[in-house]
């Protein structure tokens, strides 16, 4: 959408710099003059949004690198160091370590949005990717970022993730030993963890400029999904009118950002990453930040073993899988229509699928054996020794007097104990639910829908749905010859 | 809407779009100060590092002739013990003389009781040229019996005072108390 650059320069030095580096016709161009569409609503600002985490986020790590020590021996002491002596050290950890979360928030009602609205068809399909690789890049940089402080959950957590590098067969042990620099996490992994998170917010920033310039070649999408028919009808510059609606969303953004920071510093992080890390003591129950927990459900999803792929190596692939499907979902998608707006049947499973993430998150905060609800009779289950000694079984009783009598009727070197089972609905079950369903959205309901479904009429341009002309037939619209519903293109060309 | 349309609105709403913009500006200007005030005082010492600023030194263990050197968060201090000799060459000269003119005495602090302890000099361990530290008692104490720095050649005399080379200005006697007639408190 970006037309014949409208810059004319004016004074002697701009029509110097022009010829030579025409950044200044570059920034009106992309900035400043930049046509964008008239019906952008408020689930658009969350890029500018993202923007301004990513620069609090660079601002406050170089300063929080400034007083911290990637040494084993020193690390948990150097962020407490930042904490109680540096001057406001307790202020720019906190922005940096709920700016985190802040971030996070902020990309999944961005990448919700552009799922919803459709943003990720053609021709955005680059966009779409781009944004997919600066989400991994971010999941990357976060828990790399979680390993510094050398708590508890920091030192168990990346046990556990780069154990699942293990899980890779053949190569998987050799890879998760280079990738710890040593037979466990130990000194050399915090450097070299330490190193890549410094570098990594750098190869974001690197991406978003691509993905910004991406989204400078088709144009943003729109709320109706329609392209841009007319650049003088459809369009208004983006500055003034999108710069002040998104410095608008970034204040109400900072209410937010601020209210955890001043008033909830520690509400989204764990007590556990509080005590230094011991390599010789796991946390009774170990998981990862809130917006890292529906990966971790669907890790855990996978208990069962799949022909030769182990239930570890299925977890480590499903997780990933969760990941990579979001790369194809511009072909996975096979309708038209761009916006679900105008979808009556995706837009539905598209509330089902942001609730099952939801849901996912949830499972993945629980312990997949705790019970979502109880139903039927505790179970009484008696664990024992069998005669050989070799094996250990359980029998389970309905009531207290036949497991006694039961008992009483081994041999004493069985060493029989009783545990109360409760029975109900797992955790666990729902985790493999939502994770079907997960898979299922992905790649059966949205290629199946686009074939299926019969979309509402859409407005024949952007003017027409900001001026309440819901055209192409519909009720109260002006009749457009030739555009009734049934020989409406399918497309939102 | 009409050109004639939007003109009026600005007739009618200039003052009131002024205000808007100069307070706008100034909460952005305050705003900005507020932010920008935290990632700067981080820079300076942190709160650990300011306890660590001074040091107490029993001065009565410091060897006749002698000196002791202290470091308080990392910057170098002298505790001389001087002789009567030197203390008599360091009250013979004529200040009008000295590039920076200072008498011995004012280059002393007193003791709870008063009195200057003349024995004991304490001063920066800092030449005041660029930063070096110079050698003394022990090793090679120059012209004036005072210290040398090898660095560029500057000698002070027994009242750590400049004489002879490129440094500007004498030794600084820090902020610094007896506490006792033996113990004293440098601070930085």
């Amino acid at each position: 959408m970006s037309g014949p650059s409208t810059y004319e320069p004016k004074t002697g030095f701009e029509k110097w710099l022009d010829t030579r580096l025409p950044l200044i016709r570059f920034a009106k161009d992309t900035a400043i003059d930049f046509p964008t569409p008239k019906n952008l609503n408020y689930w658009y600002t969350f890029g500018a949004i993202l923007a301004v985490c990513l620069v609090i986020q660079i601002i406050t790590g170089i300063v929080l690198a400034m007083h911290y020590v990637p040494n084993t021996a020193m690390a948990f002491d150097s962020v407490e160091r930042i904490m109680r002596d540096v001057d406001w050290g307790w202020l720019v950890r906190y922005i940096h370590a709920n700016g985190a979360s802040m971030f996070f928030l902020a990309v999944y009602m961005h990448i919700f949005r552009g799922l919803y609205y459709g943003s990720y068809k053609a021709p955005r399909e680059v966009l779409w990717i781009l944004g997919c690789v600066i989400y991994l890049l971010m999941m990357g940089t976060a828990f790399l970022g979680y390993v510094l402080p050398w708590g508890q959950m920091s030192y168990h957590g990346s046990s556990v993730i780069t154990s699942l590098i293990g899980a890779i067969p053949v190569i998987g042990d050799t890879i998760k030993t280079y990738l710890q620099g040593g037979p466990a996490i130990g000194n050399a992994t915090l450097n070299r963890f330490f190193s890549l998170h410094y570098l990594l917010p750098f190869i974001i920033a690197g991406v978003v400029i691509l993905h910004v310039w991406a989204l400078h070649v088709p144009g943003n999408n729109n709320p109706t999904g329609v392209s841009v028919k007319d650049v003088k009808k459809d369009t208004v510059s983006f500055h003034p009118y999108y710069t002040v609606k998104d410095l608008f969303a970034i204040l109400v953004f900072l209410f937010i950002f601020a209210f955890f920071v001043f008033y909830a510093p520690n509400s989204l992080g764990h007590a556990d990453n509080y005590i230094e890390a011991n390599p010789l003591q796991t946390p009774a129950h170990i998981v990862p930040e809130w917006y890292l927990l529906p990966f971790y459900a669907i890790l855990r999803a996978i208990t069962f073993d799949l022909g030769p792929i182990t239930a570890k190596l299925g977890g480590v692939i499903a997780m990933f899988g969760a990941i990579a499907v979001l790369f194809v979902v511009p072909w996975l998608d096979t309708s038209k229509v761009r916006s679900m707006r105008y979808r009556p049947l995706a837009k539905q499973f598209f509330v089902l699928f942001v609730a099952a993430f939801i849901g996912l998150g949830f499972a993945g905060a629980n312990n997949p054996d705790d019970l979502i609800v109880a139903f039927g009779e505790d179970k009484l289950v008696v664990a024992y020794t069998d005669e050989t000694g070799a094996a250990a079984r359980s029998e389970s009783f309905a009531e207290y007097h036949d497991a006694e009598h039961f008992i009483e009727g081994l041999d004493e070197s069985a060493g029989a104990s009783m545990e109360v089972v409760k029975s109900g609905f797992k955790w666990l079950w729902a985790a493999q639910f939502l994770t079907f369903f997960y898979f299922a959205y992905f790649l059966v309901i949205l290629p199946i829908l686009g074939i299926i479904e019969k979309p509402k009429p859409r407005p024949l341009s952007i003017a027409d749905s900001v001026l309440g002309k819901h055209g192409q037939g519909s009720a109260g619209g002006t009749p457009v010859p030739g555009a009734a519903n049934a020989a409406a293109p399918r497309d939102d060309a | 809407m009409s050109d004639a349309h939007i003109t009026n609105h600005e007739e009618d709403g200039e003052t009131r779009r002024d205000f808007i913009h100069i307070a706008a500006g100034a909460a952005l200007a305050g705003a900005v100060g507020a932010v920008a005030w935290p990632f700067v005082k981080q820079l300076g010492p942190a709160a650990d590092t300011r306890a660590a600023s001074s040091a107490e030194v029993d001065v009565s263990k410091v060897p006749l002739g002698g000196e002791v050197r202290v470091l308080i968060g990392g910057k170098p201090f002298f505790v001389r013990h001087r002789t009567e000799k030197e203390i008599a060459e360091a009250e013979a000269v004529n200040i009008s003389t000295l590039r920076d003119p200072q008498t011995d005495d004012e280059r002393l602090v007193p003791k709870p009781d008063g009195e200057l302890n003349r024995a004991i000099l304490v001063t920066s361990g800092a030449c005041t040229h660029l930063g070096c530290v110079p050698v003394g008692p022990g090793t090679n104490t120059g012209d004036y019996g005072g210290w040398f720095c090898p660095c560029h050649g500057s000698h002070y005399d027994t009242s750590g005072r400049i004489r002879k080379g490129p440094a500007p200005l004498n030794l600084p006697v820090p902020t610094y108390e007896y506490l006792s007639d033996t113990l004293i408190k440098i601070s930085l």
